[in-house]
């Protein structure tokens, strides 16, 4: 099943960071997942997060705030 | 306890590069060798020290303590407070704003954080203590915590609710003082650890450019400015030399890492300390980045007013430091 991935980030460049990261992630490891970024702040809040970068996975907030080494995030996007 | 730094710039300076101590560029290599070495390695301490307390005291943790206890005034000093030990990067700012408005937390309250957070933080408080010293990094800490404290209040009592955005005033109306579910991370300290220091490394490779930058512009200035240059025209006695200092540090923005250096002669140099916090307290806590970021969920009269009560209060501490120390 297809996961759906949301980057959370007003476009600082952390967030931008972050995106790169899970693009390079999924390619690396050809998961089957559709990225998206959600850059307006209203659309942020609903998920209750305070800082951003922020990485949701099928609508589940896994991290806010910081950038994971790419092991952890790959344990984050598979599990 | 920096004598080995000391002796070992010494060492690289007149023995290795065999340069004669009294000429200019040797002081100024010597001086910048010192105090690299110096400054990044209290950076390091502090930063690391901060990233523990800060893996125990998330950002939702303190909203929730906030939002929960009622605190009869108290609150706008523990809002700054944890301004202290959270930092935020300021693209955090409006997500930061309205998390706290949507916990019924009070706008005022909300200021106290989001004044002392830029302000007093571990790289700012880092660098002061490798440059000034223990005594003026406690006076710059409190005065920030107390600059917080003191705006957030008399933000509130502008009620200036009705300048925000529209949407922030429907989350506003929807406000209410729950505890929200946030990711309990229960992990014990090995495995923090390596996050902690993952974000150690990360913010010391962010900052040490332009440390060395600044260290390096100060070592010049240290070896070639004469002693007293600035006293003629930022002397104490200059009634305009404080807020001129502030107002022109507002627009520029927030390296406190490039800046501190830079500051440190000034002061060696013979501006006054408390012209040269209040300059310093104008570059890092408010910038027109910043501004733009706060216009999303306020209106420009608001942004006015906040920063406007904000400059007022760094350039009062200005003068206080002026006259007490």
């Amino acid at each position: 099943m297809s996961r759906l991935i949301k980057v959370l980030g007003t476009g600082c460049p952390k967030c931008q960071q972050l995106t790169a990261l899970v693009e390079e992630v999924v390619s690396e490891n050809q998961l089957d997942a559709k990225i998206e970024k959600v850059e307006e702040i209203a659309d942020i809040m609903k998920y209750n997060v305070m800082t951003t970068p922020a990485l949701v996975v099928d609508e589940q907030v896994k991290l806010k705030g910081r950038i994971p080494a790419k092991s952890e995030l790959l344990e984050m996007l598979k599990a | 306890m920096f004598s080995w730094i000391q002796r070992m710039a010494d060492w690289l300076v007149f023995d290795v590069f065999h340069l004669n101590p009294e000429m200019h560029l040797a002081k100024a290599l010597n001086f910048f060798f010192y105090d690299s070495v110096k400054i990044l390695l209290l950076l390091f301490v502090v930063v690391f020290a901060m990233g523990i307390v800060n893996s125990y005291f998330p950002i939702d943790k303190v909203r929730n303590y906030l939002s929960r206890n009622k605190l009869y005034g108290l609150e706008y000093l523990m809002a700054s407070l944890f301004g202290v030990v959270t930092p935020f990067c300021s693209c955090s700012s409006v997500p930061l704003f309205i998390g706290f408005v949507k916990g019924g937390i009070p706008l005022g309250v909300t200021f106290a954080f989001l004044v002392t957070s830029p302000l007093v933080n571990e790289v700012a408080i880092g660098l002061f203590l490798g440059l000034f010293g223990l005594k003026t990094t406690l006076i710059y800490v409190l005065s920030g915590v107390l600059l917080g404290t003191i705006s957030g209040s008399i933000l509130q009592r502008l009620k200036l609710e009705r300048h925000l955005t529209p949407w922030v005033k429907e989350v506003l109306a929807n406000a209410q003082r729950e505890q929200e579910a946030f990711l309990l991370e229960k992990q014990p300290f090995g495995k923090r650890l390596p996050v902690i220091w993952r974000e150690v490394l990360d913010i010391l490779k962010g900052v040490t450019p332009y440390v060395l930058v600044g260290i390096a512009i100060g070592g010049l200035m240290h070896g070639y400015v004469p002693d007293g240059f600035f006293e003629r025209y930022l002397s104490k006695d200059n009634p305009f030399a404080v807020p001129v200092a502030t107002i022109l540090a507002v627009p520029m923005y927030s390296n406190a890492a490039g800046i501190l250096p830079v500051v440190q002669v000034l002061v060696a140099k013979g501006v006054p300390l408390g012209t040269a916090i209040a300059f310093m307290m104008g570059v890092v806590g408010l910038s027109l980045p910043e501004a733009m970021l706060l216009k999303k969920v306020m209106t420009l009269k608001l942004i006015g007013i906040f920063f406007g009560v904000v400059t007022l209060c760094i350039i009062f501490s200005g003068y206080l430091f002026n006259f007490i120390l």
